[in-house]
Order: C-alpha cells, then sequence, then structure tokens
C-alpha cells in the first residue's frame, strides 16, 4: 500500500442554499478543492451521500456529478453509510490511490436536504435507523439521541447543562468559521430554552437541516510535491467499523462500540494514543453524540464525556480541543458531506491555514464521522509531513 | 351445554366529563347528568380501535380460560365501528392471539347488539359441536355527532367471551332472540355520524325489545326476576337500563353490578356484555344471571346464565371490569376532538 | 405507497412477540435472524417473549414523523423484557412526569400507524405502565 496524502481541499459556505441544486453545491465544492490542488484532471471520485433518493429523488449520483463536473468517463461511485457516507467515500477514495489503482482522486461528499420539507427530511433521516423495529414505531433521530442521552444521565450523573455546554462550545468555534451555517454564539440559558424537541434534548442541542458539499483531492505521498504547490498532509490511518443500527439492540445503550473500534484501529495504524492527538473533530450530531463520542475514542474515561466542554477541556486551547470548526452543531450537517466537511477542517488545521480559529502547533488532527446511532463509524488520523 | 370458558374486559384510560361537552356546547349540564343519569364517558386515544380494544379484553379472557388459543374453532366480532369498511376486525384478533388459521371469522354488524349476536352465534356452534371453543367480542368506539345528544354518551371498551363446553364460569341455560325492523337509529354508507329518531328511540324501540325478549325468555325457562341474582342490560344511558328493569319487576341491587353507563358511558355493542364481565367479577356459584341486549334496528338477544364453582378460580387473575374503569385521565373537549378526529387536518 | 407485504410479514413479531433462541449458545433475537450474531449457530428454536418488562430509557416525542403528527407529544422508550430481549416502542398511557428508568411495564396490543387515509391500518405492540 502506498501512503497517500491530500493536497486539496474544497467547501463553500454551508446553510440553506434555495438557489442551488445538488449538482450545483457539488460541483462548487468539488472545483473548489481541485483549484486548491492546483491539479488538472481528476482519475476517479467518490461521492459521499445519505439519501439523494429521497431529499431530491436523484439516484445514479456517481455518474450524474462526474458529467457535471466535466470529467466523465472517469470511474465515479456513489457511497452510502447513512451519516458517515462522507467519511467512508473519502476511506475508498483513500484505497483507492493507496492500493496504486489510481493516482488523483476526488473525495467528496454532497447533500441537498431542503428541497424537501421538514416531515420530509425527518422521513429521510429516520431511514438511518431500524425502519422495522425503531422507525416504525415512530421514534426520529433526535428520539434516539434522546433516549441515548437519558441512559447516560441516569448512568453517569451527565446533566442537562452538560449537554447545553457542548452546543455552546461548538457555537463559539463555530462563529469563527466563515463557512458554517450558523456562525453564531449561544449561550447555556439560550439551549436550555429552546424548543422541545424530544426530552431533554432542545432544538439547540441539534445540529440542523443544511445543503452542502465539501470535496478532497488524493494522490500518492511521493507524487504531493510533483501535482501541487499546496503542503501535503498525511493520512496517517483509515479506520471503520459497525454496530448494531438499533440503539436497542446494544448491551449497553451508552456507549459507542463501533466509534470505539474505529477509534482502536485508527490509533494502531497511525502507532499513536490518544495522548498524540493535537484536535478532533467529531460526530456532534447532538450534543449527547459529541459527549459519548469522545469517551469512546478514549480522550475521556467511560461516563466523564459530560465533563469536557463544561472543564473547557475541549475548548480550543483546552487538553484536546474538539470540533474547532464549530461541528455539525454550528457548521452544519449535510449528511453526506459532514465526513468530508471534517476532512477539510482537518488538512486547514495542519495547513496552519485555519485563521481565528487555528488550533496552535497543530500536528496531528482525528476525524470521527458516524451513522445513524453510532451504527457505522469512520476515522481518520492526518499528519502534517 | 355451552358455556362461558373465560371473560374479559377493556377500555380506554381516557374520560371525559358531561359537563366538559355541555360547556362547549352552551347545554345545561345538570339536567343532561339528571335526565341521562350520565356523569363521563370514556374516550379512546387515537392508538386504540375496536381491533386493539378486542385484543385486549380478549387477553384478559383467555388468561381466564387457560386454554391453548390454537383450539378456538371460531372468532366473531361485533361491533358498529369497525376500523375498515371492508376487511375484517376477526383476522386481527385471530392472528394477535395465536388461533390462526383453523379458524372461522366474521365480523357482525346490528348497531349495539353485535357483541351479544356474536355471543348467541358462538353457543349455537358449541352446543351443535361444530367448534370446541368461539370467541365472542362486542367492542366500540362510539361516534355521536358534535352536539348531538349521543355526544354525552358514545364511549369505548369492549367485551371478550371465550365460550366452549362445561366446565365454565357460566352455563347458559337459555337463548332467545326478540326482533322486528323498527328504523329508530341508523347510519347509511360513508355517514360518519349515526342519526336516531329522537324520542322514538325510547317506547317502540328499547323498551319494547328488551320487555319482549326478557318476558319471553324467562317464560321460556320459567323463571321470575325474583329467580336471579343479578339482571343486565344495553345501557344506552344511566336511565334506560335502570327504568327497564324497574319495568320488569327487578330491584336496583340486581341491577347495579352491572350497570356501567353512568361512569362508562354508551359503549354500543360492548355495552351489555361489559355489563356482564362486571357482573361475572361479583357473581357467586350458583347465582342466576339475564342479560339483554338491544341493538336498533332493532332486536335483543336474551341470555340465562348459572354461574359456577369454577369463577372463583378466574375471577382474579385478570383485571376486573370496575377496575379498570377506575384508572382514568380526564381530558378536555379540545384533546377529545383532537382524538376522535373532529378537527380538520391539513390534508 | 401500498407496503402491504412489508407489514404483513412482520405479523409473527408485532403481534404475537415471536422470537428465537440459538439452540447453540442460547442467545435469544427479536426479530428472528438466520445466523446467531453470537455463535454463528444456524440452528434456533421459536420462543414467545414475555409481556412484561421494565424501562431502561424513554424520551418524549415532541416534533414526530408526519404519520405520528397526531399522536404527538408521546413517550417512547427501550424496554428489557423478561428474558433479556429489548425493544424500542412507544409508551402509551403514562403521565410525563412518570417517566423514569425501571418503570415496570407490560404489553399492550395498539395501532401503532395509518398509511394515509385510505391505506392499511398497522397495528403492534406499545408499553403501558405495568401497575
Amino acid at each position: 500500500m502506498r501512503d497517500v496524502a491530500v493536497i486539496g481541499v474544497g467547501m463553500q459556505k454551508w446553510g440553506e442554499l434555495w438557489e442551488k441544486s445538488l449538482r450545483d453545491i457539488f460541483t462548487e465544492s468539488a472545483m473548489l478543492a481541485i483549484d486548491d490542488a492546483g491539479v488538472d484532471h481528476i482519475d476517479s471520485m467518490y461521492v459521499g451521500c445519505m439519501t439523494s433518493g429521497l431529499f431530491v429523488g436523484q439516484e445514479h449520483l456517481g455518474s450524474l456529478l462526474a458529467d457535471y463536473l466535466g470529467v466523465a468517463p472517469i470511474p465515479a461511485l456513489r457511497v452510502e453509510s447513512a451519516c458517515a457516507s462522507g467519511g467512508a467515500a473519502f476511506r475508498q477514495a483513500y484505497f483507492d490511490v493507496a492500493s496504486g489503482a489510481n493516482d488523483i482522486v476526488l473525495a467528496s461528499g454532497v447533500e441537498k436536504m431542503t428541497d424537501v420539507d421538514g416531515a420530509g427530511a425527518t422521513y429521510a433521516l429516520s431511514t438511518a435507523a431500524d425502519a422495522e423495529y425503531e422507525v416504525y414505531h415512530g421514534i426520529t433521530f433526535p428520539g434516539l439521541y434522546a433516549l441515548l442521552a437519558v441512559a447516560h444521565m441516569h448512568a453517569y450523573g451527565t446533566t442537562r447543562e452538560q449537554l447545553a455546554e457542548v452546543s455552546v462550545k461548538n457555537h463559539k468555534n463555530g462563529a469563527k468559521n466563515p463557512l458554517a451555517q450558523y456562525p453564531f454564539e449561544v449561550t447555556v440559558d439560550q439551549v436550555l430554552n429552546s424548543v422541545m424537541i424530544a426530552d431533554p434534548l432542545t432544538i439547540l442541542d441539534c445540529s440542523p437541516i443544511t445543503d452542502g458539499a465539501a470535496g478532497a483531492i488524493l494522490c500518492p505521498l511521493d507524487m504531493a510535491k510533483d501535482l501541487s504547490h499546496k503542503a501535503p498532509v498525511k493520512i496517517l490511518s483509515s479506520a471503520h467499523a459497525t454496530d448494531s443500527i438499533a440503539l436497542h439492540s446494544r448491551q449497553d445503550l451508552t456507549w459507542l462500540s463501533a466509534v470505539a473500534k474505529a477509534g482502536e484501529v485508527a490509533y494502531k495504524g497511525a502507532g499513536l494514543t490518544p495522548a498524540d492527538i493535537d484536535f478532533v473533530e467529531v460526530h456532534d450530531c447532538f450534543t449527547i453524540a459529541e459527549i459519548a463520542v469522545i469517551e469512546a475514542l478514549g480522550f475521556f474515561e467511560k461516563g466523564k464525556g459530560g465533563t469536557g466542554a463544561p472543564s473547557g477541556e475541549t475548548a480550543m486551547g483546552g487538553r484536546i480541543p474538539v470540533n474547532p470548526s464549530g461541528g455539525l452543531k454550528s457548521k452544519g450537517h449535510p449528511v453526506g458531506a459532514t465526513g468530508i466537511a471534517q476532512i477539510v477542517e482537518t488538512v486547514k488545521q495542519l495547513r496552519g491555514d485555519a485563521g481565528e480559529r487555528q488550533v496552535e502547533g497543530a500536528k496531528v488532527g482525528m476525524t470521527q464521522n458516524m451513522g445513524g446511532t453510532g451504527g457505522s463509524c469512520v476515522a481518520h488520523i492526518l499528519g502534517k509531513v | 351445554m355451552a358455556g362461558i370458558i373465560g371473560y374479559g374486559a377493556y377500555m380506554p384510560r381516557n374520560r371525559i366529563k358531561v359537563e366538559e361537552i355541555a360547556k362547549v356546547w352552551g347545554a345545561d349540564a345538570p339536567s343532561y347528568k339528571r335526565g341521562l343519569m350520565l356523569q363521563e364517558k370514556s374516550v379512546p386515544s387515537p392508538d386504540q380501535d375496536v381491533i386493539t380494544m378486542s385484543v385486549e379484553a380478549t387477553k384478559h379472557a383467555l388468561t381466564r380460560a387457560e386454554i391453548d388459543p390454537s383450539k378456538i374453532g371460531a372468532v366473531y366480532v361485533g361491533s358498529e365501528s369497525h376500523p375498515y369498511a371492508v376487511k375484517p376486525s376477526g383476522t386481527v384478533l385471530a392472528e394477535a392471539i395465536g388461533a390462526t388459521p383453523e379458524v372461522h371469522c366474521a365480523d357482525f354488524e346490528f348497531a349495539c347488539k353485535a357483541g351479544s349476536e356474536a355471543m348467541f352465534v358462538c353457543m349455537g356452534l358449541v352446543d351443535s359441536e361444530k367448534i370446541e371453543y368461539g370467541l365472542a367480542v362486542g367492542a366500540d368506539t362510539s361516534q355521536g355527532a358534535p352536539s348531538d345528544a349521543l355526544e354525552y354518551s358514545a364511549a369505548a371498551g369492549a367485551a371478550s367471551f371465550v365460550i366452549g363446553r362445561d366446565p365454565g364460569v357460566a352455563k347458559v341455560i337459555e337463548t332467545y332472540s326478540f326482533m322486528t325492523d323498527t328504523p329508530d337509529f341508523w347510519r347509511r354508507s360513508y355517514m360518519h355520524y349515526p342519526r336516531h329518531a329522537g324520542r322514538f328511540t325510547g317506547e317502540p324501540a328499547y323498551f319494547k325489545h328488551i320487555m319482549g325478549c326478557a318476558k319471553g325468555i324467562m317464560a321460556k325457562v320459567k323463571m321470575e326476576p325474583k329467580d336471579f341474582a343479578y339482571v343486565v342490560f344495553h345501557q344506552p344511558n344511566g336511565k334506560f337500563p335502570q327504568r327497564v328493569g324497574k319495568m320488569l319487576g327487578f330491584t336496583k341491587e340486581q341491577i347495579d353490578p352491572g350497570w356501567l353507563s353512568p361512569t362508562l358511558g354508551n359503549t354500543y355493542s360492548g355495552s351489555s356484555p361489559m355489563g356482564l364481565t362486571a357482573t361475572l367479577d361479583v357473581a357467586k356459584p350458583g347465582d342466576m344471571v339475564l342479560m339483554v341486549s338491544y341493538g336498533s334496528g332493532a332486536g335483543s338477544d336474551g341470555f340465562v346464565f348459572e354461574v359456577t364453582d369454577r369463577i372463583d378460580e378466574v375471577r382474579n387473575v385478570a383485571p376486573g371490569t370496575r377496575e379498570l374503569l377506575d384508572k382514568k385521565t380526564y381530558i378536555e373537549y379540545g384533546t377529545y376532538a383532537k382524538y376522535r378526529r373532529k378537527i380538520r387536518m391539513g390534508e | 405507497m401500498s407496503t402491504s407485504a412489508k407489514y404483513w410479514r412482520g405479523i409473527p413479531q408485532r403481534y404475537r412477540l415471536e422470537a428465537e433462541k440459538c439452540t447453540d449458545c442460547g442467545a435469544q433475537f427479536f426479530p428472528p435472524r438466520v445466523v446467531c450474531s453470537g455463535c454463528g449457530g444456524r440452528e434456533f428454536e421459536e420462543i414467545k417473549l414475555d409481556d412484561r418488562g421494565k424501562l431502561l430509557t424513554y424520551t418524549v416525542i415532541r416534533v414526530g414523523p408526519s404519520e405520528f403528527c397526531e399522536q404527538t407529544p408521546y413517550a417512547m422508550g427501550i424496554v428489557e423484557l423478561e428474558g433479556g430481549v429489548r425493544m424500542t416502542g412507544q409508551i402509551a398511557d403514562v403521565d410525563f412526569d412518570d417517566l423514569e428508568v425501571g418503570l415496570p411495564i407490560k404489553i399492550e396490543f395498539r395501532k401503532i400507524r395509518e398509511e394515509g387515509e385510505a391505506g392499511i391500518l398497522c397495528y403492534g405492540y406499545k408499553f403501558v405502565p405495568d401497575k
């Protein structure tokens, strides 16, 4: 296997992009990544997308988007693993390059979520859960994470305020991210007193509905200097793990074992430990998700994840800055694009290009992207060369 | 001889008070309460219908019957609010209790006596030895048009009976039916609410048929009101069953154990069958019980039961009818209107 | 869109709580599986789940999917039945203030959803407080 580097990243401002279609937002971000790398062609491409069929009535994305990007007839494939689709697409691109099959590969992610109404979006997202034994009964994603939250609060004494602090911290980071959908700060009071969605989670505990896309250009590390003027960022490891998609099937309702497994494999692949990671972009689709993930990744003891945000340990300048980009909460969560956006942020941080939200001296960054309630998880560790 | 092997009731937890309904229509609650002898009625939640209530009542009946459900040869659900216009309620019930596939199934409709019809037919099939056990259910989520007098009484509930041969909890001593064509209450196809003929529903309808049926069956078994420990009549409101009982010569003590309507309302096809389950809850071995249903259109089914020793063994293994009646949550008219789909949604 | 076949296929589970037990390692599965995820066994015996259990976690859905809109707000939870099998479902007839981890529940047969005004009615299990 060849060592692989990321030489270009691209992402436009996320939000409710009423005037743009899925193919528009994909193409814009892909062009930004290609231009950032400075390459004149790509050999193959992967598109992470959860459910364009339900959101915009369009499947067969690989070919459609290759055509609109003007790169047909190269091989182009859509990759799906619910909200981890972006991370999974990046991993496929990594293998494509590492295996020697292709040299310059686009890993991208896209989701156009606002072409359906709220009920339509709720339904589309719910398909990431067990359709016959969870969704049939009326559960929603906020509902599933609320079940996880109540179990966590009951088992470990995690508090409602600790959940709110995750949102406050991520919005504080996101306020410095010009590409974020909601680049403003919120207070604990605002989180606690916003509209209840699924007790105990309020709307400010939930990541938003977002239109957005992101892209990254991968190539063999030893070709990076010839292909691009940008400082290459090396992919130190890539990991993927699965778990039951039905939350109720897990022995410990508070423990994300796919996240733990992906983390373990990623650390081992990179020869690193959690202590070696300078910052991490995690999948905070709900505030409780960040708490459970930072435990599963080994940054906090099991049951202690709730202390991360209030203690400042996960803040910028803290022991392990979590979600410098603002996370899914502030930056937005166009589901299939999220995993790639995490890569975009990590590459910017490792290049030292993150502006006001730069993690000082960052050399190693990690991304963690999960599907459903943790039924799938993709993790990557990237390092400055 | 056919008998009741097991019995069970079920009703939703929601109740609405007469005052709450009267308030909306500017009606005089005290006069309704006095005139109809009604305090409150049960209201189904959006997730409860004839099928779900039938299943729950039947679970209680099967707990008392202690039989293998696959031996049930007939499943009959009587109701005027079957959830489907075409597709049986009984198939869902039979499947839910594990009685399929060797079972005969039909849904019955005869206004408020569809439940007793189901009992009647099961008893005949058992007596003729066509089946070993039959399941008879009377259940309704009754509809009354907003502001109509029926709105104060139309309620929800179910009673289920496993009918078989001895030893049961009550032997069927006699059955009898009394029927004429009397258009006192009806609902045309595709109409949401039933219509009724006002005071015509009284003397020529309810009273005539119940009196005729009760007198007929008592003559058949050569018994008088004083020979019965208890009597159960159809209960369209609180007043009618007391009045018809008095007219026939029964005492309040004989009527009251099965007199549920003041705090339950009229559960239509479930009405007299639930009165019977409540009566069996308190009956002693050897007690004679008379039940007379009434269904508009119009007719009555009469049954004479003799309670057996087994009643004492099974009475408390499943919830009693009044125990269920006491578990309640009051709702306001707005919630009631939402639950009963009286609010047009933006489809 | 009719989903009769999909609904019908699940009737033994939704109506009667039919599950299975691996004859090799004893692991219970609801719904039934082809391969035991515990030991890889492929032989199972059919079992019927107990209809009582306790609540492991819960929430109240305030914003529901469109076919559940008329039911909102409604409580949902994960229940562990006696015997150990866990399942997700709605908790009916409960005052939200009474929801707590460990709440004893029993299963009741309820209508879960409707496929629009003209479609099939879908039934199944819900949880109610067992008291």
